[in-house]
């Protein structure tokens, strides 16, 4: 008797309508992994650095002796614009420059100053690994420095022991010269101005993507569909009339949630940070492309779920139907989270382009970088892929499928423009 | 001018022929029954009529605009009840009217709409009450009055009585045929051969998506021999 009903309940819930884009999405997932690439491995690798040694002193010799055991050297040379550009093309991380009387400093009881010229390329979280392995290298040369000091004269001043080299830090990051920060630094502070805005994107997309999708389950389920489509009312105005009234809850249900979550990332942050100094501050305009971006992107993510949601034959068929927007929307999210825009390889950078969801999520970092192609870029991609999706569902809504599951023609792109307009 | 003609009409789902060329006309002021066991392909008939669904072959006209390039004038000026209709549950009665009121005009104009829906639905004070709260008779009230209160030239109606009690059903009957008494054109389905009998004027006796007969009750009954309709239907399809 049980396995009846396990048989009967199994046959309804598998179906290749809820399998299959938990299948898809499982796919996408496993490519996003292998493309990122592992922490591991990178954590591994050597670091590709310049060097440039003034100094040629004791102590300059044991950096030297650490840094080129544990690090890949590309330029050993005295010259360190050539070192740079060195590094530039080499996909290097940093060129170290010990100045002269940098062993003498510390000899006088002063620390010595390694200058580093950090050459970032992307703010994501896997962008940072070797910047942290140079940061690790650092630590081994100040080490061994400090052990050579303890060895051979105990009048050093014990601070110095612990602490015998200090950096003056520049990093070069999208045509950038920002002085004063590591490139790890420069990543926290793009992260932590960042990081809310996917989060938000993520929310605001699943919650009025869930609203729409139900909104059209809904109309099936209690037999409403069919009178609405009846009504003296242009097609285009219905899915307009849809996606505005879910944007419209969407953007509350975020707003409740985003007060709770920032007061919980409030709790994170350690100081404020003048972006300003450093010449990464936005202005009115930037706040107004990341709106817009954000607009269009919510705008996009409902017109796919009104679309998504013609296929939901009842509300609990909706639910189902939630779950693409849900792995595109969290795709979008680690995919600009782990790595930046620039850096990520071919395959995911079409992909994250492609989903409208990831333009707001890069929007902050972008504007920071002035890289205003990639925002307006996007926002123009985004509201095509938009008109597209409502010319789709325009379509939808004056065909068959709504009301018998199949479409009597097949659809062109003259079609769906005629589509728009009834 | 014809209220509906529909010449050859024939509609596919797929390689499934639902209707295979079937051509009637409505009269303005005029109650035309379809009718026809479960399948036959009454409601799809409606449907397409009501511009729900695309015409596979065949003309349609209403009040002579044609479908489906002139779509957007014919839904002025219909009302469609489909037979399994409901209404949105978060809203009261009255609400539902008003919503509904508002795609046919603005102002006094859609007040008085709301006041006739209010009138024909006849619900009492349980207007106020979300729909949600309503029984099955009180919701086909609800929307017969939804579909006459917008004063359509032409009301097709599937299955008008569908699910109510002799009482409820011989109401809303008696609320067609006032609006007919109106000016309005009523193309309805029904497989309550009785029902047909008394409230249409003409009728199309529909099997398999073919229409086998048609004429007045009085004229089907005589080209059967038969004493009721049912059994001209049952006749007519053998």
């Amino acid at each position: 008797m049980i396995g009846n009903i396990i048989k009967k309940d199994f046959k309804e819930l598998f179906t290749l309508s809820t399998i299959l884009p938990i299948v898809v999405i499982a796919i996408v997932f496993g490519l996003v992994g292998q493309s990122i690439g592992s922490i591991g491995e990178t954590m591994e690798e050597k670091p590709v650095i310049g060097i440039v040694d003034m100094d040629d002193g004791d102590f300059s010799d044991i950096a030297m002796a650490v840094i080129t055991e544990r690090a890949e050297v590309i330029y050993d040379g005295g010259d360190a614009e050539e070192g740079l550009e060195e590094v530039r093309e080499g996909d290097g991380v940093a060129l170290m420059v010990i100045p002269e009387n940098f062993s003498q400093n510390i000899y006088a009881n002063h620390p010595g100053e390694i200058e580093i010229y950090w050459i970032m390329r992307g703010a994501g979280m896997m962008d940072s690994i070797s910047p942290v392995v140079v940061e690790g290298l650092i630590q081994s040369v100040n080490q061994e420095i400090s052990s050579e000091m303890i060895q051979q004269d105990s009048s050093f001043d014990p601070a110095l022991v612990l602490a015998p080299t200090q950096r003056v830090e520049t990093t070069f990051f999208k045509g950038k010269e920002i002085e004063g920060l590591s490139s790890s630094q420069l990543g926290n502070i793009l992260s932590s101005q960042s990081i809310a805005i996917p989060i938000v994107v993520m929310m605001l997309i699943i919650m009025a993507g869930a609203s729409v999708i139900a909104s059209m389950g809904l109309e099936k389920e209690n037999k409403t569909l069919e009178t609405l489509l009846t009504l003296p009312v242009r097609r285009s105005h219905i899915v307009i009339g849809k996606i505005v009234g879910s944007a419209l809850v969407g953007l509350i249900m975020a707003a409740i949630y985003m007060i709770g979550f920032s007061r919980y990332m409030s709790s994170f942050q350690i100081s404020a940070i003048n972006l300003a100094d450093f010449g990464l501050a936005l202005g009115m305009q930037d706040y107004l492309l990341v709106g817009i971006s954000l607009f269009v992107a919510l705008l996009a993510g409902l017109s796919l779920c009104i679309v998504l949601g013609t296929f939901a034959k009842n509300y609990r068929s909706a639910q189902a139907l939630v779950f693409p927007i849900t792995a595109l929307a969290m795709i979008s999210m680690f995919i600009t989270l782990f790595k930046d825009f620039d850096t990520l390889p071919a395959l995911l950078r079409i992909l994250a382009f492609a989903i409208p969801f990831s333009h707001p999520m890069m929007v902050m970092r972008a504007l920071m970088m002035d890289n205003y192609s990639l925002v307006i870029g996007g926002i123009a991609y985004t509201a095509v892929f938009t008109i597209i999706m409502i010319a789709v569902a325009v379509r939808i809504f004056n065909s068959d499928r709504l009301l018998t599951g199949s479409v009597q023609k097949k659809v062109g792109l003259g079609k769906l423009v005629w589509g728009l307009r009834r | 001018m014809k209220a509906v003609e529909v010449r050859e009409l024939v509609k596919d789902y797929g390689s499934f022929r639902a209707i295979k060329g079937i051509s009637f006309e409505v009269n303005e002021k005029e109650i035309f029954g379809l009718i026809g066991p479960n399948g036959a392909g009454k409601t799809t008939a409606l449907r397409v009529i009501a511009t729900l669904l695309q015409i596979t072959s065949g003309s349609i006209t209403v009040f002579g605009y044609e479908l489906p390039r002139e779509a957007g004038e014919v839904r002025r000026i219909i009302s469609y009840l489909p037979e399994e209709a409901g209404a949105y549950k978060n809203l009261t009665g009255k609400e539902y009217l008003n919503f509904i009121a508002k795609f046919f005009g603005d102002g006094e104009k859609s007040r008085d709409m709301v006041q006739r829906g209010l009138e024909i639905a006849n619900l009492g004070k349980r207007i106020n009450d979300k729909v949600d709260t309503y029984s099955k008779g009180m919701t086909r009230r609800l929307l017969v009055g939804r579909a006459l209160m917008v004063n359509p030239r032409l009301a097709i109606l599937d299955e008008p009585t569908s699910g109510l009690d002799v009482v409820n059903a011989q109401e809303v009957r008696k609320i067609i045929n006032s609006s007919v008494e109106a000016g309005v054109a009523v193309l309805l389905s029904s497989h309550n051969m009785l029902e047909v009998e008394l409230l249409c004027h003409r009728i199309a006796l529909i099997n398999d998506g073919k229409i086998v007969a048609s004429g007045t009750a009085a004229e089907l009954k005589k080209e059967y021999d038969a004493g009721n309709i049912e059994e001209a239907f049952v006749k007519a399809i053998k």
